[in-house]
């Protein structure tokens, strides 16, 4: 092979400490290449992407006057923008580098140190024939829109808004449901501290109500989402509400005076537990303080639907609410679904969980006995503004006096839905902590015998191991055992008309039969229904198990593989409120970090139209999926809009003429590392196994 | 009062039986096994083991061979599989019983006169003798090999049987009868082979 | 509709009730049966304890002649016998050195088996092919008024579920509402009923079948419907012993395909009611409307 004469490269493979060492002989990869025609210097070394390593790179450019650096160590992903910039301030244009990853395409993935050997060095070959065509490229810089937009408003959301508000951002803070507070606004009590969720919550709800840099947009959903880092453009749908939201106070006559003077319709707030009316606010501190209308039962709504789905407005009703609204009118029949358009600069996603389907372990009787319950509807039970006002009464069965039945005996069955290959694999995290307090906050309300029944107990949190001492000397049982089955048939007079729990209590080893009036599914999290569709709207990735993908689970635990979108809260996997609120802020300030810093700064690998070879086919420009091509149609020639381009390569690949460039990505420096790859010997046979002995010098 | 020592020690485990069992078909989610007792509060027999069905699976994992292959619990089980079923492991309980099963009654370390394994012993003479089961005559043989006493015991229910015309001690046999022992033979054959 | 038939020692032996109903049974809804030429016993549950390939090798000898019969479908009306060949064809299709074993040692009669024959049950081929509206058109003598609870037991709905929920199977529940019979709901469905530890040791085998007795009397049933002959035995045939342990649960235990010739009309001889040791007495038939 010749070489330009002025190209002097330089390589350098790294060992990974043995990450890469254990299965690539490093020595014998640096001897090789050497070998190349061009190749000034070859070295390897410990750790390339240490001080020193760089250091060195900085160095051997000064002394041997090297042009061309390339870099065989670990994914591009971690380490190409520190090498880049070790070779900018060794005086080089950072883009006459390149980095070839040996170590999780190669090194982690083999088994046989001779191959992976082989293979190691026919990718750095393909390297260094690819370097030499490198061109100097020039680092853009597009400024970020200062605006943001944070999807869902549970306390993920609503923290994350704040912060970001409070530092003087302006946002956009979008809920599905018709008001914020999420999860948490259903909760009762909060562990291990026991605060009341709502005292702690509320407060900041309405900060959010009323915060002059938050807009917020309840019974909402983003449903576009276009542009990138810096430049979003989102289209929020806002549902009808059929009550104009500026002109409703929250006085709630309305409500007062519907047609139905008693609530008749399942309350799903209180997981319906309790009822409401047509024209209803879903709780009492909801935010904002603003009613709305359910067309599906509302009596002024046809049954049927309009060809498109949405309701057909019958007049039938009385209408006592739009009386009683009087001078407001803030009660709109005829309202409509509302697409808006905003433009933002970064997007927090904050979507969060829902709660696993208790029915689909069947065993334990959900849905066939009315009184097993799920951990959530406990929360609801024993909350004060809960459907029963906070006393602890079963669905099914009377005290003596003929009111509805106390229980006496509860047992909470761990695990529902959590560490099961047959419905969840992963654990819940929260269920262990939440079920303690149930059992608490259950023992105070009724004085009844609390069983739970555990496979393992995980208290890892400030506190928590604590508070589950405090439940030992409270006296509620903790028996270590998955239960096999909740029923209703009976072996002793004193399981009669009782939900009998088989068990086996594995630290005693002896299978036990325990009669309880109550049973309480702490039922796990799971990643929302809808979670593939907004995955794909925000150009985010998902783990095998559903949850949100962050970016590197230690170093970039908020951040997703799209630039300027964040993550925060559940959706990225189970967690409490501390972790959440700590991660929402977490997401705020790598937001901030970003919005004040002004500008991003564009990867070169963007496509150019060479103005000679362009026929003015127009057969890009629908192909580009960020419609950053355009014709010019007094040239008859297409352009592309580099601020645009996100480098696809689309359209690179398409043009019939072969007239569109991409930056690092030219024809000549694709086919060179084609033929690089291919110049090796071919190596049929190696060793099996990981029996070389680690060859570092 | 008598005491006994139930200290193990490592010299008691039969290294590799463990793994042994884990690598028949189906039985390799052994591994996955979390102790969560999931089994045994389904199984409708473990209020009669010895060892509960989880305590099996520990054993088995801790190469305590011995322990199991002794144990009653392996024939209390009825291969009713709501153990399988539930699993939050997905373990394949049922059939790690039935290899245990095999293995006590191929190192005959069943419990003496037991009539479960003389039960299934019988049965599998008869199969290779005539190719098919005849009930009644097959229950009364184990009676006789295991507990004959208690064969008296079952006088009503044998009038029972008779009264409502099921009962017959004529055995029910295939006519290629040769071909079943032909079959048995090469199994024997094939699995030589595979273990040479 | 055509189906290859496999009886299984039971429906030969003390479960010849199950036979003597369902052949009619299906004959009257125009389902031709054609039963296996010198089938053998599937192995039930003992073989499996003792040798797994010789078990193996044992069903698939009749998976192997139900293919030569040219049937695509073959019906095994009892649950172990349903279980094991399903269970066969799952290790031949998933274990290829089980596989080998097998076909090796049928090669050495002449014998192939591709395992492609699907095995079906009675409740499976009722349900879903030919259905409840041809059922009930058949019902000439509804069983108004009977109170009757399924128990379908453990093997035709686990490990495998292939035709019908695994927690709570329902496709009983349907067949005996055709029938014009009231369906009894409790939670032992699928309980184990013992299976044959009743006799081998009855303090534990029977003490399961007690408990199915009793829950299916406390519950109101009439009569207890079963889809196995082994449950059926047990069910029916243990009640002094029951008695002498616990206390009389008496209750009478029928094959659904009994409680099926009764609804359609079918004479004494194809119900054979006068199997049951506990004796089954059906209702009276409604009085005929006038024309």
């Amino acid at each position: 092979m010749t070489r330009p004469q002025h190209v002097r490269i330089g390589f350098y493979v790294c060992h990974c400490g043995h990450n890469i060492a254990a299965m690539v002989d490093c020595t014998a990869v640096a001897r090789y290449i050497a070998t190349l025609p061009g190749v000034v210097l070859s070295r390897d070394y410990k750790y390339m992407c240490s001080d020193p390593g760089q250091e060195l790179i900085q160095q051997d450019i000064r002394e041997y006057g090297l042009n061309r650096v390339v870099v065989a160590s670990c994914s591009p992903l971690l380490h190409e923008h520190t090498f880049r910039g070790a070779v900018e301030a060794g005086g080089l244009n950072p883009f006459f580098f390149h980095m070839v990853n040996i170590r999780e395409h190669n090194s982690w993935v083999h088994t046989d140190r001779v191959l992976a050997t082989e293979k190691a060095k026919d990718l750095a070959r393909a390297a260094i024939e690819r370097v030499v065509h490198h061109k100097p490229l020039e680092i853009k810089k597009v400024p970020i829109h200062p605006d943001v937009l944070v999807v869902g408003g549970g306390i993920a959301g609503i923290h994350a808004a704040m912060t970001l508000a409070n530092a003087g951002k302006k946002v956009f803070l979008v809920e599905r449901e018709p008001s914020i507070g999420g999860h948490m606004a259903r909760f009762d009590k909060t562990f291990p501290t026991l605060d009341c969720a709502a005292c702690i919550l509320t407060p900041k709800m309405s900060e959010v109500g009323s915060h002059p840099n938050i807009t917020l947009w309840t019974w909402s959903e983003v449903v576009k989402v276009d542009g990138y880092v810096g430049n979003y453009t989102v289209q929020v749908k806002r549902k009808a509400r059929y009550v104009i939201e500026d002109l409703c106070t929250g006085c709630q006559d309305c409500i007062a005076h519907c047609v139905y003077k008693e609530p008749k319709f399942d309350d799903l707030f209180n997981e319906r537990l309790g009822k409401r009316k047509p024209v209803y606010i879903p709780f009492p501190q909801a935010t904002p303080q603003v009613v709305l209308i359910d067309p599906e039962v509302c009596l002024n709504f046809k049954r049927s639907k309009n060809p498109d789905g949405t309701p057909v407005v019958s007049d039938k009703c009385k209408k006592t609410c739009v009386e009683a609204c009087g001078e407001k009118r803030a009660i709109d029949f005829t309202q409509k679904d509302q697409v808006v358009e905003i433009k933002v600069g970064t997007i927090l996603v904050c979507t969060g969980f829902k709660t696993f389907d208790a029915r689909r372990v069947p065993a334990y009787g959900y849905g066939v006995y009315p009184n097993v319950y799920t951990a959530l509807e406990v929360e609801r039970l024993v909350n004060a503004s809960g459907p029963t006002g906070g006393h602890v009464v079963l669905r099914q069965g009377t005290n003596p006096d003929g009111s509805p039945k106390t229980p006496r005996s509860i047992g909470i069955i761990h695990c529902v839905g959590s560490r099961d290959k047959k419905t969840n694999l992963w654990c819940s995290r929260v269920c262990c902590m939440y079920s303690m307090k149930l059992a608490h906050l259950l023992k105070e309300h009724t004085g009844a015998e609390i069983y739970n029944f555990y496979i393992d107990i995980r208290t890892p949190g400030k506190g928590y191991e604590e508070f589950y001492n405090k439940l030992l000397e409270e006296g509620t049982h903790f028996i270590r055992g998955r239960v096999g089955e909740v029923t209703d048939w009976t072996m002793t007079p004193e399981e009669e008309g009782k939900l009998v729990i088989r068990v086996e209590d594995t630290l005693a080893g002896v299978v036990r039969r325990i009669p309880v009036d109550m049973v309480v599914l702490a039922t796990g999290l799971e990643p929302q229904a809808d979670a593939d569709a907004v995955r794909r709207l925000f150009n985010m990735s998902c783990g095998g198990d559903g949850w949100f993908l962050e970016r590197h689970p230690k170093l970039a635990p908020v951040n997703t593989f799209t630039d300027g979108v964040f993550l925060a809260g559940c959706c990225q996997g189970p967690k409490d409120i501390p972790d959440t609120v700590a991660q929402a802020g977490a997401a705020a300030a790598e937001a901030l970090a970003l919005i004040d810093k002004g500008y991003v700064e564009q990867e070169p690998n963007t496509a150019h139209i060479l103005d000679t070879e362009c026929s003015g086919c127009k057969s890009c420009i629908p192909l580009c999926p960020y419609t950053a091509i355009l014709f010019d149609e007094t040239r008859r020639k297409a352009y592309i809009n580099e601020a645009l381009c996100k480098g696809c390569g689309t359209c690179v690949g398409s043009c019939p003429s072969g007239s569109i460039v991409q930056n690092l990505f030219e024809d000549a420096e694709i086919f060179s590392e084609i033929a690089g790859v291919l110049a090796g010997e071919p190596v049929t046979a190696g060793r099996t196994g990981n029996l070389t002995p680690i060859a570092t010098p | 009062m008598k005491i006994t020592r139930t200290i193990k020690y490592e010299a008691d485990r039969v290294p590799g039986f463990g793994r042994e069992v884990m690598s028949v078909p189906g039985c390799e989610a052994l591994e996955h096994c979390i102790q969560c007792g999931t089994c045994s509060g389904v199984c409708p027999l473990s209020i009669y083991m010895d060892y509960t069905p989880r305590q099996v699976m520990e054993l088995v994992r801790s190469d305590f061979k011995n322990e199991v292959l002794r144990s009653h619990t392996i024939w209390l089980c009825a291969s009713c599989y709501a153990c399988t079923v539930e699993c939050p492991r997905q373990i394949r309980i049922t059939d790690i019983m039935y290899e245990l099963k095999q293995r006590a009654i191929k190192e005959g370390v069943y419990p003496a006169r037991f009539p479960i394994p003389v039960l299934a012993k019988e049965f599998t003479r008869m199969v290779h003798d005539h190719g098919r089961i005849s009930e009644t005559r097959l229950v009364s043989q184990m009676y006789l090999k295991s507990n004959p006493l208690a064969a008296l015991g079952m006088a009503g229910l044998g009038w029972g049987l008779m009264r409502t015309g099921r009962f017959s001690l004529k055995q029910d046999r295939v006519e290629r009868r040769e071909e079943i022992a032909k079959i048995m033979e090469a199994v024997d054959r094939e699995n030589g082979k595979a273990a040479a | 509709m055509k189906y290859a038939y496999f009886p299984g020692c039971s429906l030969k032996g003390t479960g010849r009730a199950y036979e003597e109903s369902l052949v009619p049974v299906l004959q009257h809804l125009g389902v031709e049966l054609q039963e296996l030429e010198d089938w053998n016993c599937c192995g039930a549950t003992a073989y499996m304890a003792v040798d797994e390939g010789k078990a193996c090798a044992a069903a698939a000898r009749n998976l192997a002649l139900a293919e030569r019969t040219g049937l695509r479908q073959m019906l095994a009306p009892c649950s172990a016998c349903y279980l094991v060949l399903n269970k066969t064809r799952h290790y031949l299709q998933e274990y290829p050195a089980m596989r080998q074993v097998v076909c090796r040692a049928l090669e050495s009669v002449g014998l192939a088996c591709r395992a492609d024959t699907t095995v079906r049950h009675p409740l499976d081929v009722l349900v879903h092919d030919i259905g409840r509206d041809a059922i009930r058109q058949k019902v000439s003598r509804p069983l108004k008024g009977l109170k009757v609870a399924p128990y379908y037991g453990c093997q035709i709905v686990r490990p495998y579920s292939t035709f019908d929920d695994q927690a709570n199977p329902t496709s009983m529940d349907r067949l005996i509402e055709a029938l014009g019979a009231t369906v009894v709901k409790w939670p032992l469905k699928t309980k184990c009923c013992g299976g044959s530890l009743t006799g081998t040791l009855p303090e534990a085998g029977l003490r399961l079948s007690y408990i199915l007795l009793k829950e299916a009397i406390k519950r109101g049933a009439d009569v207890i419907a079963t889809v196995c002959p082994l449950c059926q035995f047990n069910l029916d045939a243990y009640h002094a012993k029951i008695a002498a342990r616990w206390e009389p649960v008496r209750i009478p235990t029928v094959y659904f395909s009994q409680l099926m010739g009764l609804a359609f009309g079918l004479p004494d001889h194809q119900t054979v009611l006068h199997r049951g040791m506990v004796q089954f007495r059906p209702p009276p038939a409604p009085a005929p409307t006038p024309a």
